[in-house]
């Protein structure tokens, strides 16, 4: 469950040792862009000793290390790379950089003989990166993307604005994308963390098309987009009666059934048994839930 | 001499002044001294012990670092010191 994932900078100590405790589904420690150059190194030092001591339960673990032309990746890599990290989230990415990161992966992960394969989340965050979107959703180790709305603004240079209709394009091709390889579809920051409800009209507008969560900067916002990204009530109880009449018309010898006058097919089931897959993982789907 | 130092003064953190030296002189300015002198001196001479330092005057500022955090800074420092 990727509902939300927290951006935690990585020479910060006082929010690397409280990164799990805000109910985040996950969180991506920081090399990059929160880490100035000067600081490199002790970021590098630091995560590697957070993700060497502490325990984050059920919270998942990525890293967001300095991309292929920094010079920094390798060092990057080489610290963090371990049995707690699920996933590397790899910034500009596009082919020819993903390529070389799995080589260095597959190299660092036979060098230090990690029991597990560790995942990319390539950030989507140029036009290349958009062009490229679906062989990047195809690409070896990628289990999600996630897209970087305000690197992608910036490269197409125009300006990126609330209700970001400059992201439609890259949105739906990403959630397009994802969906047919089924990984996750991970949707831009909202920079103003002031705004909360402009933060969750944004989040809407990214689950409308279907994205299944957001990365986010400041622990105020994971409330609201945890909830935006689980089914609400409505859902919920629609998706009940749809399974339920589709379960009572198959008892009754019926192809099909209907409910409120409409007409529930396969394809109308499939939808209310995939929220109520959702609800249950979101730890949903109890009777108050309805309330 | 040389001389490295990583880490800040914000709050829990510490920064971590390393100078080459004759053996391993540790001098601790913590806000939590009175509690985890021994605790923050024992990090610091574990970490130089396990980067084989063995001549270094180290200074920590610490502003209530936990262990991890005093570790990555000694590392920093002595990484930073050697160039």
């Amino acid at each position: 469950m990727r509902r939300s994932l927290l951006f935690i900078p990585g020479n910060n100590p006082a929010m690397l040792q409280n990164a799990d405790v805000f109910g985040a589904d996950g969180i991506i420690l920081d090399l990059e862009d929160a880490v100035t150059v000067a600081e490199k190194d002790a970021a590098r030092e630091l995560v590697k000793e957070y993700l060497n001591t502490w325990e984050f339960g059920a919270t998942e673990v990525m890293v967001r290390v300095n991309g292929l032309s920094s010079g920094w990746l390798g060092d990057d890599l080489d610290a963090v790379l371990g049995d707690k990290l699920t996933a590397i989230v790899y910034p500009k990415a596009d082919l020819a950089s993903l390529r070389e990161l799995d080589r260095i992966l597959s190299e660092l992960e036979r060098r230090k003989g990690l029991a597990k394969r560790i995942g990319v989340v390539p950030i989507v965050e140029s036009a290349t990166g958009v062009v490229e979107t679906d062989a990047i959703a195809t690409f070896p180790r990628v289990g999600g993307i996630l897209l970087g709305g305000e690197d992608f603004t910036a490269d197409m240079e125009i300006v990126r604005t609330r209700e970001g209709a400059e992201l439609a394009y890259p949105r739906a091709k990403i959630a397009i994308a994802c969906r047919a390889a089924g990984i996750d579809a991970i949707d831009t920051p909202f920079a103003d963390v002031a705004d909360a409800a402009a933060l969750e009209r944004d989040a809407r507008v990214a689950k409308s098309l279907g994205f299944g969560g957001k990365a986010v900067i400041h622990p105020n916002q994971i409330e609201i987009v945890n909830r935006v990204f689980a089914p609400d009530v409505t859902e919920l109880r629609w998706a009940r009666r749809v399974v339920a009449a589709a379960a009572d018309a198959r008892k009754k010898g019926l192809g099909a059934s209907s409910l409120d006058g409409k007409m529930i097919d396969r394809p109308v089931e499939l939808r209310a048994a995939k929220i109520l897959e959702r609800a249950a993982a979101c730890g949903l789907g109890g009777p108050d839930d309805e309330e | 001499m040389k001389i490295g130092s990583a880490g800040t003064l914000e709050s829990n953190d510490a920064l971590v002044t390393v100078r080459e030296g004759v053996g391993i002189k540790i001098a601790i300015d913590s806000i939590v001294d009175a509690f985890f002198h021994d605790q923050i001196d024992a990090a610091v001479r574990g970490e130089l012990a396990l980067l084989g330092v063995t001549g270094a005057d180290v200074a920590v500022a610490d502003k209530g670092a936990l262990d991890c955090t005093l570790r990555a800074r000694v590392r920093a420092a002595v990484k930073r010191m050697e160039g």
